[in-house]
């Protein structure tokens, strides 16, 4: 009954963009019914996957095939299930934003292929969720990936959108040939494609270390996990913002739903797998965040904070393999509950701040940032909402972010030894995870707090804004649906616990030991006592402000600047200059380029300064590299001449060599 | 339940306390008399008189601001165990978590409410708040995992109040380093010598105080006291370390916190009264040495 509710949903959402490519490309009525159908359908599939997270139920139904491999096999577990939510949920909401953001009239050239694609990529995520089988697996997976290309090139003729398609496609198709080695693999050593439990039996331990590294690489380049994160900033920022955050809230998930869906199969683990997916989490949410901090375009921030948040989500999943290969299932409880909490989170509010992005983008033109300043005046909804969302993804007490770092933190400090285990910590340098996490937080407050200042606080900086105003009631409403969301997971976490339960309980169950309770290990009531107890307070405060308010004087004056008489808007702090002094501390990492001009003589003349932060990785080494190597093979053109004459020489000589090789060989 | 309120009472009414003693101190090695020990809550109770004083570019974070960074400094107040006796909310597992980043709400608040003055020397401020927070929590973490080693327990109460029980031979080299390190911090998060000098009176160099540049009245009042609540707490958590004293009478318990939070007070202010601030390029070298200090504990745990 579930599974054929999440089956029609998948349907009604695959079908959505279809009719309008029928329809007249400079109407709305096509755009409607697409959205209409994608509502409807996300509607039911939710339905199914919230009965079965409730019920935990599992089914499974096979159909009929048509290829000689693999076969049509369907599982809704409540693993699935939870997948499932941000799926049904993200896109449905996008597909409203859309109605007032992305309007067909105005975008008569693209948006009937946009939706088409756009409910295209929604149900091919559900599909991957769903499969039970690793070839159907790789056909919604591919499906997912070319949908997902032709998204993110939207306005194709922007070359920056196709550059960035480019490097997409390159990067997800590395990721692909790894998969399909990955699934070739495993029915090889099973016999079957059929992505069931694996026995101990069946495989030596040199099989399982293929497996899990063929997993981290296939899946980490669509996680966006360092250094596979690549494509990510490019293919985000150059995105319409709603199609933005489908990639960054749903898509990135599908990579870390396919880790934790291949290694709960797995009989057991080396130490070294969870030690090196939690390694390479640290590094993606460390870097991942310094990144962000150098950006100047709204987008690219929020992208590079995309791989922050996956490093987060990578590290709760490396603890839970760690606990898996050691045998410990407080560390699998904390960390794989933290890691799917944040999955849900991340996909709440980095929507939100894509959605929130594409307000701004809507109202001033420009991404660019350090143009803004004083919008949240014209544009009040938009910035109390892009407060919320910024609050939550720097983990404050209150919204959702923090109670799923919360429980990653937990599982890292059991790391070090429990009451019952004291001391006897088989694997103490996990413990290094909280500090550097702590770091990810504090630089996570430095950028967003340097976003929402130099956006929506202070005095405008150039014309830009000067004619911004709210986003229109849809588009409102549908950033408000997911602000209550943050909202509510931070407040009343216990719920959600419930369902982790359920998903958590069901992974990699073959051990004799049962899972303890979520709810004994991590006793969320204190997290909604205090969030209630800070509202509370703040409320209280509030009111005896207001109270004073009404007994003194209430004057309004300029900025103080320290006696200067004439302060223009262009002296505040830019975005820049607030983050140049943490930047400051990652240079040996992230090499910022600076252009710095020579001032000399007493009336020196005009010039200019320019910093900006490229792709370590991307800019500095992958390009330069693929252009030398495209030079180098610049260098065969000698034998091309294009005379039939010489490539018939070219031939005979060939043959010559292979009679020459062939009777030496003898 | 008595020492509930015991304890509520003392972090509502006695930080201010701590900024008289400390300027008292500092009038001390300066040859002069100085203010009243008392003159914080003068100070405290005219500015909660005075009218208010808003730029025109403020919107509501500004006036937010001071609000929750009040409330989080309360609550976190609330989480930590004075001395031997235990918080008022019953310690939780993974309350230094909440602990912690509460301080984290605070700064944020604090510095949007900076930036929503749109003065260049108050973002200036910000941005230096926010990379001096980037060092000082993984020390503080780092700090929490070697107390956390120590003690068996990631709930404050236990976490606080174990340490000092595991072996002298275990516990000694790496709570002395943890010490110093939360000094460090304490110096650092409540912007005095060497990182920040409260009584400055150049913008271009101070970091907590041009962050309020723009505030007036009672608005200012309520992010003195803040301050001074916050000073309170970080320094009681420091206090378990340096000092973790156990008499057999709980009245003699309260009046040796009492004490021991006044000679906090005189250290800060004695810090302050032979030392010049650091230069701004030098502080993160100072609170990367925290770092070091905390993660050199925890690792001579892990031998």
């Amino acid at each position: 009954m579930t599974l054929a509710l999440v089956l029609c949903g998948v349907v009604a959402i695959a079908v959505s963009g279809v009719p309008g490519l029928l329809m007249d490309h400079r109407g709305q009525a096509g755009q409607t019914l697409a959205t209409l159908l994608l509502v409807l359908g996300s509607a039911l599939g939710m339905t199914g996957a919230l009965g079965t997270l409730v019920s935990g139920a599992d089914v499974t139904r096979e159909g009929p095939w048509f290829l000689p491999w693999g076969m049509n096999a369907l599982r809704l577990d409540p693993l699935a299930a939870f997948f499932l939510v941000p799926i049904f949920l993200v896109p449905a909401l996008g597909s409203i934003y859309g109605q007032e953001y992305w309007k067909q009239p105005e975008h008569p050239e693209n948006g009937r292929k946009l939706r088409f694609f756009y409910g295209l990529l929604a149900a091919s995520m559900g599909m991957v969720a769903l499969a039970r089988d690793g070839f159907f697996f790789l056909i919604a997976w591919e499906i997912m990936a070319l949908s997902a290309y032709f998204l993110a090139t939207t306005e194709d003729d922007d070359p920056a959108a196709c550059r960035s398609g480019w490097i997409y496609l390159v990067a997800t198709h590395l990721g692909t040939i790894c998969l399909i080695s990955l699934f070739t693999f495993i029915r090889r050593t099973t016999g079957s494609t059929a992505l069931v439990p694996i026995a101990e039996s069946q495989v030596t331990s040199g099989a399982i270390t293929t497996i899990v590294v063929l997993t981290l690489l296939g899946f980490g380049f669509k996680a966006g996990l360092m250094p596979l994160h690549v494509w990510l900033p490019g293919a985000h920022a150059n995105a319409p913002s709603h199609v933005s955050a489908v990639l960054s809230g749903v898509m990135l998930k599908m990579g870390i739903y396919g880790m934790v869906r291949i290694t709960g199969l797995l009989p057991r683990l080396e130490p070294w797998h969870g030690a090196t997916l939690l390694a390479a989490g640290t590094v993606s949410a460390v870097l991942g965040v310094a990144l962000a901090l150098g950006q100047s375009d709204l987008k690219r921030v929020l992208a590079y904070s995309s791989i922050e948040n996956i490093g987060i989500i990578a590290m709760g999943l490396g603890l839970a393999l760690l606990g898996k290969s050691l045998d410990r299932r407080e560390w699998i409880a904390l960390g794989l509950a933290g890691a799917l909490l944040h999955v849900w989170n991340h996909s709440l509010f980095k929507s939100l701040l894509f959605f929130n992005a594409g307000a701004i983008i809507h109202a001033t033109h420009t991404r660019e940032f350090h143009r803004l300043g004083g919008l949240a005046r014209l544009m009040p909804r938009a910035a109390a909402l892009f407060l919320i969302g910024a609050a939550a993804i720097c983990a404050l007490p209150g919204l959702n972010g923090f109670v799923s770092e919360w429980l990653i933190y937990s599982g890292l400090f059991r790391t070090l030894g429990t009451p019952s285990d004291p001391l006897g910590a088989a694997w103490p340098f996990a413990a290094l995870g909280v500090p550097a996490l702590a770091v990810v937080g504090a630089l996570a407050v430095a950028c967003f707090v340097s976003v929402f200042g130099s956006i929506f606080l202070g005095a405008a900086r150039t014309d830009s804004g000067a004619h911004a105003h709210d986003p229109g009631k849809l588009m409102q409403s549908s950033m408000l649906v997911l602000g209550l969301g943050c909202a509510a997971i931070g407040l009343v976490p216990k719920p959600v616990l419930f369902l982790l339960e359920r998903v958590v309980s069901g992974w990699g169950a073959e051990s004799p030991l049962r899972s303890p309770a979520l709810g004994d290990l991590a006793p969320v009531g204190w997290i909604s006592a205090f969030g209630a107890g800070l509202l509370a307070l703040a409320g209280l405060l509030a009111v005896f402000y207001l109270r004073s308010r009404r007994r003194g004087p209430v004057g309004s004056s300029v900025t103080w600047d320290c006696g200067y008489a004439r302060p223009t808007a262009r002296m505040q702090y830019t975005p820049s200059s607030f983050t140049s002094f943490v930047s400051a501390l990652f240079q040996w990492s992230l090499w910022p380029k600076t252009h710095r001009p020579q001032i000399s003589g007493l009336f020196p003349k005009a010039a200019a300064f320019k910093a900006f932060q490229p792709d370590p990785l991307l800019d500095r080494g992958i390009l330069p590299a693929l252009s030398r190597t495209a030079r180098l093979i610049l260098r065969l053109r000698l034998l091309q001449q294009g005379q039939i004459q010489i490539y018939m020489l070219y031939s005979l000589a060939i043959l010559i060599l292979l009679f020459w090789w062939g009777r030496s060989g003898r | 339940m008595i020492h509930s309120a015991i304890h509520l009472v003392l972090l509502l009414v006695f930080p201010p306390f701590m900024l008289g003693v400390i300027n008292k101190t500092k009038a001390f090695f300066g040859g002069r008399v100085g203010p009243p020990l008392l003159q914080p809550y003068r100070d405290l109770a005219r500015l909660m008189r005075k009218g208010l004083v808003f730029s025109t570019t403020t919107t509501w974070v500004f006036r937010a601001a001071p609000l929750v960074t009040l409330a989080t400094v309360i609550l976190a107040g609330l989480l930590i165990p004075l001395g031997p006796f235990s918080s008022p909310v019953r310690s939780f597992e993974g309350d230094l978590i909440l602990f912690t980043y509460l301080f984290g709400l605070a700064r944020f608040f604090t510095t949007a409410a900076a930036l929503d003055t749109g003065s260049a020397f108050e973002g200036m401020g910000a941005a230096r708040e926010v990379t001096f927070a980037c060092l000082s929590e993984p020390a503080l973490f780092f700090g929490f995992l070697v107390l956390i080693k120590l003690s068996g327990s990631f709930a404050l109460a236990t976490m606080l109040h174990g340490p000092w029980q595991a072996p002298w031979t275990t516990a000694a080299a790496p709570l002395v380093l943890v010490g110093v390190g939360f000094f460090v911090i304490l110096l650092a998060e409540n912007c005095r010598i060497p990182v920040d000098d409260p009584n400055t009176h150049l913008e271009l160099t101070m970091i907590h105080e041009v962050m309020v540049l723009d505030h007036s009245g009672p608005l200012f009042g309520v992010i003195l006291y803040a301050a001074s609540i916050k000073l309170f707490v970080l320094g009681s958590l420091f206090l378990h370390i340096a000092l973790p004293f156990k008499s057999c009478h709980p009245a003699v318990d309260w009046l040796v916190i009492l004490g021991e939070m006044t000679g906090l007070a005189v250290a800060v202010g004695s810090v302050e009264s032979v030392m010049a601030r650091l230069q701004m390029r030098h502080v993160p070298t100072l609170l990367i040495g925290a770092v070091l200090f905390c993660a050199f504990g925890f690792f001579l745990l892990l031998r």
